[in-house]
């Protein structure tokens, strides 16, 4: 599997570390107990499409938000983070 | 159905016969319109939990539905790891159980499932390893498991072959024990489909369920490739794809799927006699009675339902079995697979009610719930016949995240990659 870094380029995925689902918002720091037990412990783990958290930390050293499908590990898209975070949550691929 | 007991006789009979008696081991059921007890997942925890629904706690109409064979998921594409070497209260007596359970298996389900309590040595490599195992192999007899710190002349006495003196990891000795080993996973499959179907126990293969039928907030059946089937109660065991089954009662669980790999070598004459695992790095091996090496490591540490892994993880795992067993370098590869596992975000199981009525839980096996199949079975069992944890399994439960009451072996967090 080959991550295509918007920065490096195609990359082999042990250049990455994986940090999981990237639809996942923080709740407020004063949010009910059972919001943070959601935030922190519960996952959708679909199997099909999958926005998820890569961290190139042998390359550009970027966040990136990757579209994969679980069942074939085909993947979409792969933005920036960064760039998700300043232009809001445009679907970009599923 | 009583003399087809497997038996020395039975064996003698079919020589003599040309082998043309023997009758499949199980029927190939049709649904009936409802059950007592539907399980969901014909995994080794389905079936060990159909078998002691009837065995021990006197249920008989149950069903079992399987949306494949009989021994295509990982009860079929494990490497037949059997231990009880755990650290934390909630779970040693659970795999002890589990352990015990195993010792008497072939005799209770009459069915040679090659028990073989071979030992499992996990090596170490350093004094804060030593530490750490000196510290589970006393957490483990105080549990009254056996455990045994070899030191590394007693390692070399066994597996004189081992990389003892390499650079960056010398081994300095190992933590034993020896009523671990190994068990052929498909005979426990088929072992326990036996035992059931013997009880009136329905295996229903080719039979995948779709949906979960409710009603005022408590689950009647199963909606299945193969039609509606009613229940009392419902019991999800479907190792992997717990959180896709968990979803048509609307649940969200705490549960990320990963793939593992496994691989087998062309066969060798014997000469690894017990479980090894490496500890400065993922890689274990045992050696099967046909002669293969069969080892393992890490999984792939993303998402995935795809049942196959990919190469990074290949090459650690044989970079692994490089640097401990230098001398299977020019072994060559017969076969290598992948199984979908449910990862938690503990690390640790769930046997549970939800919050739906009538519906059960077992999932989060991880990486190591082929040892767990017997203990497993036997308490969902208990879960389900009598609506009340049994007290070796009572802290598996599906709160616990919320509560902070998680069972984290490993100390890494609500990370599933890194259990
Ligand atoms: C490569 C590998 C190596 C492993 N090595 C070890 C080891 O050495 N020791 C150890 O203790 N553990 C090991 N494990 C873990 C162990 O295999 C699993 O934890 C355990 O087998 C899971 O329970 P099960 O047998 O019930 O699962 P499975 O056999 O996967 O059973 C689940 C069943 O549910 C069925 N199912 C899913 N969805 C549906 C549906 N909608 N309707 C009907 N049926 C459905 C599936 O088809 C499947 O047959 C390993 C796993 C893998 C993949
Ligand atoms: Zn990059």
């Amino acid at each position: 599997m080959r991550l295509n870094c918007p920065c490096c380029g195609p990359r082999g995925v042990e250049e990455f570390t994986y940090r999981g689902d990237a639809t996942l918002r923080r709740p407020a720091p004063d949010a009910a107990a059972p919001d943070w037990v959601d935030y922190v412990y519960l996952r959708d783990n679909p199997a099909g499409w999958h926005r998820e958290l890569w961290y190139h930390g042998a390359g550009c050293h970027a966040w990136l938000v990757v579209t994969r499908d679980t069942r074939t590990h085909e993947i979409a898209d792969v933005a920036r983070a960064v760039d998700i975070a300043r232009h809001g949550r445009e679907n970009t691929g599923s | 159905m009583k003399n087809d007991r497997y038996s020395i006789f039975s064996l003698l009979r079919e020589t003599l016969r040309g082998q043309t008696g023997w009758k499949p081991a199980w029927r190939d059921a049709t649904p009936q319109p409802s059950y007592d007890v539907v399980i969901v997942g014909g995994g080794g925890h389905g079936l060990a939990t159909a078998y002691y629904l009837a065995r021990r706690y006197g249920v008989r109409r149950v069903a079992v539905v399987e949306k494949g064979w009989i021994g295509n998921g990982n009860i079929g594409r494990n490497t037949t790891i059997i231990r009880s070497n755990y650290l934390l209260p909630g779970n040693v007596p659970f795999y002890e159980c589990s352990m015990k359970l195993w010792e008497g298996l072939e005799q209770d389900i009459n069915y040679n499932a090659m028990v073989s309590q071979r030992g499992v040595l996990n090596l170490f490599h350093n004094d804060a390893q030593r530490n750490a195992y000196i510290r589970r192999g006393n957490a483990m007899r105080l549990h009254g498991v056996d455990a045994q710190l070899l030191d590394v002349d007693a390692v070399r006495r066994r597996l004189p072959f081992l990389n003892y003196d390499a650079a960056r990891f010398p081994i300095r000795g190992g933590l034993l024990q020896k009523r671990g080993g190994t068990v052929r996973h498909d005979a426990v499959a088929w072992g326990y489909a036996r035992a059931a179907d013997r009880l009136g126990v329905d295996i229903i293969q080719n039979c995948e369920a779709t949906g979960l039928r409710m009603r005022e907030g408590r689950v009647v059946g199963v909606e299945t490739t193969r039609g509606f089937i009613g229940a009392g109660r419902v019991g999800l065991s479907c190792a992997g794809n717990s959180s896709r089954v968990a979803a048509m009662a609307g649940l969200r669980l705490p549960i990320e799927s990963h793939v593992l790999q496994a691989f087998v070598s062309e066969g060798l004459k014997p000469f690894i006699d017990c479980v090894v695992t490496f500890g400065a790095g993922h890689f274990y091996i045992s050696q099967s009675d046909k002669g293969g090496l069969v080892f393992g490591g890490d999984i792939d540490g993303y998402n995935s339902y795809a049942q196959r892994g990919n190469m990074p993880v290949i090459e650690d795992v044989c970079e692994g079995g490089m640097a401990l067993m230098p001398r299977i370098g020019r072994v060559r590869l017969l076969r290598h697979w992948a199984g979908l596992m449910d990862m938690t975000m503990d690390g640790s199981p769930i046997i549970d009610r939800t919050p739906v009525g009538n519906l059960y839980l077992n999932a989060g096996w991880c990486y190591g719930g082929f040892k767990a199949t017997p203990a497993s079975g036997l308490c969902f069992a208990h879960l389900i016949a009598r609506d009340e944890p049994h007290p070796v399994a009572a802290a598996y439960r599906l709160d616990r995240f919320g509560r902070g009451a998680v069972i984290d072996e490993k100390g890494m967090g609500a990370q599933p990659n890194l259990h």
